[in-house]
């Protein structure tokens, strides 16, 4: 059995095919990508995983369990987390809050338990601040644990997102569009980051990306869809060489 | 309940279904173009009543002209409450622009109490809507034929304004896109405060119909109906013109019958709107007017 | 975490205490007009900050409170009233079995209002969190007209629009104070506990919530449920205050009240929704002169009722035009923030001395 598989997965939004049978599976470890042009339908691929989407047709497996038709939070539950294209903080709240909101999900203490400060929900409490500092540490942020979220930079709001990710504990990691905005250097580090926490924490990741230059670095695989249907797939050598996604993608950059 | 009995409710039921309807139209015109309740719209509607009230008793005025005056002077209150109270809080989040409405809705009320004084006053029904017909044993005001006839000719001038003229393209337009629409060298601004105009003008001839029906008017009398209408044109799909009439007239329908069917329940008919209204939402979630998470 | 958590948790204590001394006093020596004030307080405190919840701090813009106070208020007024009190009150129609027998201490009384404004708000929420914005507003404002509409026709429970009489005037400012204290302790607390960081995320974003784990709609349920509980116990209170209850007094307006105090002192701030109820609840009382007859040398101004109510919509408007985020946006009373400021004027007195 799979890691991870999408079978036959097609979207529709009234008489809008947004996505057409789309296939692909994972294997554990591996980092892959997802590219194609503006509209092709890669971000609904990433919705109806993540569970913000039910899928007009097709089931989507995910370590030996039937997801779609399960809500987000259940799906991030499961093991797969998620970033978002457009950055989406929770503005107001500190960095480390951010991150620490992710462990919430796994708190066993009742609000009750929480409000009175129990022994259970002050270990648990305590459990979420070291392991919100322990990654804030890993992606480079923990220096800013007390800033407001909203006064980071972009590129460290991205750090950022993909922290509060991780938090959650995933196997699967869903990364939409995480060097949009970057300056080379920025994108450089990002390479890094995505690869060391990958490899520190057993992560599978799949990636949107415009930017070819880090999608080929990066991915071990790749699969590129227009207009919603799959028009190629293979390693980067294999992508840059193929006729159809240079006339569809690359052609136009 | 035989023929006779049910005619006579279903006319009953149209003739308050209609002012529902058109009650309800404003509330419908913006939100489709703001996506703003507009609290204060049953408000307006009770400040219509009282322009026409104020202009038959202290100016004498015949009341065809105080009708039209009261029309277009509440028109104008329409504009100037889009202009002081909505477009300084149009780029704020939603919320504002909510507690807002609920601000303005307060203020006219409690400024109409101070003005007005809070007692009721009797409504002048002109002769010509005071006459009863009478019909295989079936009696009613000629005014309930009134109503639905004055109201639907309303509709026909509105959604002809909003399907055939150049500001109705606009206001099409913004309802579907305002950034977009301002791009194009649209003044949205004008067309907002035609909107509301248009709706406020609607809302008061719907309360002058209203103060015939029922010819008692004080500062609070635009709140239930005002709900009702809100909820009218949650039931037609808010943003349809047409539908907000439908919408009036099935709930005018379901309270007259209701009460016809069931006269020990008529205390509970102001309920029978958000009774409705929760079922739509339990049954129907996103159906008529859920919105989807946002992507 | 904190390196003053010990410190703030005595000048917490030592605050309460020289609140209560002060309540004492107050009760002591205040006229009864001033005590109701200070009772009126006590009470919206409670009422705004349990609002607030729910529209600040999880941004579940609701309009029912006067639904969840009218609940609580006849729940505890049917359970203090004695038997013999409610057979004679109940003249039309009598009152049904078993609130005819049941009678309860005033703690057990309130206790059960918020216990059952608590299911009902479950129960609602059910209904209502399917969905958001605007639509929240209008349907829980809908909820609210509806428990009146069915609080003036369920004549054997309500007794209808005759309402409740001669109530035990059980309420005094411990209560009041008391109840405000407990809810501004749970309230506080819980939204600096994972739960209450929770709600903040959903009231931010949805969406990213969801993402991260959290069961939006279990937290608005959560939120909602508490609020219900705190505004259903200050309905019990309120009834036994002023000691008549009847429909017409669970208005829409209730709730207007506390949407100006929640907006005034910032939507979210617990502690701006405790500023802004002591300053509304005594404002409304200042400004009680504009209705009256006003003469100014030889210039008469007559009565005007209803100019209070003008004055304060007014300022409902100004705020959400002008200053949108109220006394306290959504930041916090801290006593590291007063340790500091004192800590300041000493260093400044020291220098110019």
């Amino acid at each position: 059995m799979d890691f991870f598989a999408a079978k036959n997965l097609t979207m529709k939004f009234g008489g809008l095919v947004a996505v057409n049978d789309f296939n692909i599976t994972l294997k554990r470890g591996e980092i892959v990508g997802l590219i194609g042009p503006n509209g092709a339908g890669k971000t609904t691929v990433f919705n109806m995983v993540a569970g913000y989407y039910e899928p007009t047709e097709g089931t989507i497996t995910f370590s030996k369990n039937i997801i779609n038709g399960k809500k987000a939070n259940e799906i991030t539950k499961l093991g797969i987390a998620r970033t978002f294209q457009n950055i989406r903080l929770f503005t107001e709240l500190s960095v480390i809050e951010n991150v620490m909101i992710a462990y919430h999900c796994r708190v066993k203490s009742t609000f009750l338990g929480a409000v009175l400060r129990f022994p259970l929900y002050r270990r648990e409490e305590k459990m979420m601040h070291e392991g919100a500092m322990n990654i804030l540490e890993e992606v480079g942020l923990a220096s800013l644990a007390k800033e407001r979220s909203d006064s980071l930079p972009y590129g460290q709001q991205r750090r950022l997102e993909i922290a509060r990710a991780l938090a959650t504990g995933p196997e699967l990691l869903l990364l939409d569009e995480p060097a949009a905005g970057m300056n080379p250097q920025e994108t450089q580090d990002l390479v890094d980051l995505v690869i060391r926490i990958r490899d520190n924490h057993g992560l599978t990741v799949f990636l949107i990306e415009h930017d070819m230059k880090f999608v080929m670095q990066i991915c071990e695989r790749m699969k590129v869809i227009d207009y919603g249907t799959t028009i190629a797939e293979g390693t980067p050598e294999e992508i840059q060489n193929n006729e159809r996604v240079i006339k569809a993608y690359l052609g136009e950059a | 309940m035989d023929l006779a009995q049910f005619s006579q409710q279903l006319i009953n039921g149209i003739s308050l279904g209609s002012l529902y309807g058109i009650i309800a139209i404003g509330y419908t015109m913006v939100y489709g173009i703001l996506r703003l309740i507009n609290f204060a719209h049953g408000d307006v509607m009770m400040m219509g009543c009282f322009f026409a009230y104020y202009g038959i008793l202290m100016f004498s005025l015949p009341w065809q002209f105080s009708f039209i005056i009261a029309i277009a002077l509440t028109a104008i209150l329409g504009i100037i409450i889009d202009r002081g109270a909505y477009r300084p809080v149009r780029k704020a989040p939603r919320i504002s622009a909510l507690i807002t409405a609920i601000g303005v809705s307060f203020l006219l009320e409690n400024a109409g109490i101070v003005v007005f004084g809070g007692r009721q006053k009797a409504f002048f029904r002109p002769e010509m809507f005071d006459s009863i017909i009478t019909f295989h044993g079936i009696r009613f005001l000629n005014l309930a034929i009134y109503v639905p006839i004055i109201t639907l000719t309303l509709l026909g001038i509105i959604l002809l304004i909003i399907y055939r003229t150049k500001v109705g393209r606009a206001m099409r337009c913004i309802s579907h896109d305002m950034e977009t629409t301002r791009l194009m060298g649209v003044d949205v601004n004008r067309v907002i405060a035609i909107t509301f105009a248009m709706g406020s003008a609607a809302a008061a001839a719907g309360g002058i119909l209203w103060a015939l029906k029922y010819p008692q008017i004080n500062p609070l009398m635009g709140i239930i109906p005002g709900l009702k209408a809100f909820v009218a044109a949650v039931l037609g799909g808010i943003g349809n013109v047409g539908g907000a009439m439908i919408g009036g007239l099935i709930l005018g329908l379901a309270e007259i019958m209701l009460v016809a069917i069931r006269p020990d329940l008529s205390g509970y008919r102001d309920a029978i709107a958000f009774g409705i209204l929760i079922i739509i939402l339990l049954f129907r979630p996103t159906g008529l007017f859920g919105e989807k998470l946002p992507e | 975490m904190d390196v003053h958590h010990r410190r703030n948790q005595i000048l917490s204590i030592l605050a309460i205490g020289l609140g209560f001394v002060l309540l004492y006093l107050a009760q002591k020596y205040l006229t009864s007009y001033q005590v109701r004030i200070l009772n009126n307080c006590g009470l919206f405190i409670t009422l705004a900050v349990s609002y607030n919840l729910i529209n600040g701090v999880t941004g579940q813009f609701s309009l029912e409170p006067n639904a969840f106070v009218a609940i609580g208020a006849y729940t505890s007024a049917l359970l203090t009233l004695s038997p013999a009190e409610k057979a004679m009150s109940f003249i039309i129609e009598p009152i049904i079995w078993p609130l005819s027998v049941i009678q309860t201490p005033f703690i057990i009384s309130l206790l059960a209002a918020g216990i059952v404004t608590a299911i009902f708000g479950f129960l609602m929420g059910f209904a209502v969190f399917r969905v958001r914005g605007d639509y929240l507003a209008i349907v829980t404002l809908g909820f609210g007209e509806v428990v009146r509409v069915v609080a003036n026709n369920t004549q054997t429970i309500t007794n209808g629009p005759l309402g409740l009489k001669a109530l035990a005037p059980y309420t005094n400012v411990w209560w009041t104070w008391g109840l405000a204290l407990i809810t501004v302790f749970y309230v506080s607390r819980l939204v600096r506990t994972s739960y209450g960081m929770a709600m903040k995320a959903v009231k931010y974003d949805e969406a990213a919530a969801e993402a991260v784990g959290i069961n939006a709609f279990r937290h608005k349920m959560l939120a909602f449920t508490s609020s219900a509980f705190f505004e259903g116990i200050g309905g019990g209170l309120l009834a036994h205050l002023i000691t008549t209850i009847s429909p017409t007094l669970f208005t829409f307006f209730l709730t207007f009240n506390l949407l100006i105090m929640i907006v005034v002192g910032g939507l979210g701030s617990t502690t701006g929704a405790i500023i802004a109820a002591i300053l509304v609840t005594w404002g409304g009382e200042f400004l009680r002169f504009v209705e009256e007859p006003i003469n100014i040398f030889f210039i008469h101004i007559p009565a005007v009722p209803g100019m209070r109510m003008v004055i304060f919509s007014l300022l409902l408007v100004l705020m959400m035009i002008f200053a949108r985020h109220g006394i306290m946006g959504t930041r916090e009373f801290s006593w590291n923030w007063v340790v500091d400021r004192m800590n300041g004027l000493k260093f400044l007195l020291r220098n110019r001395g």
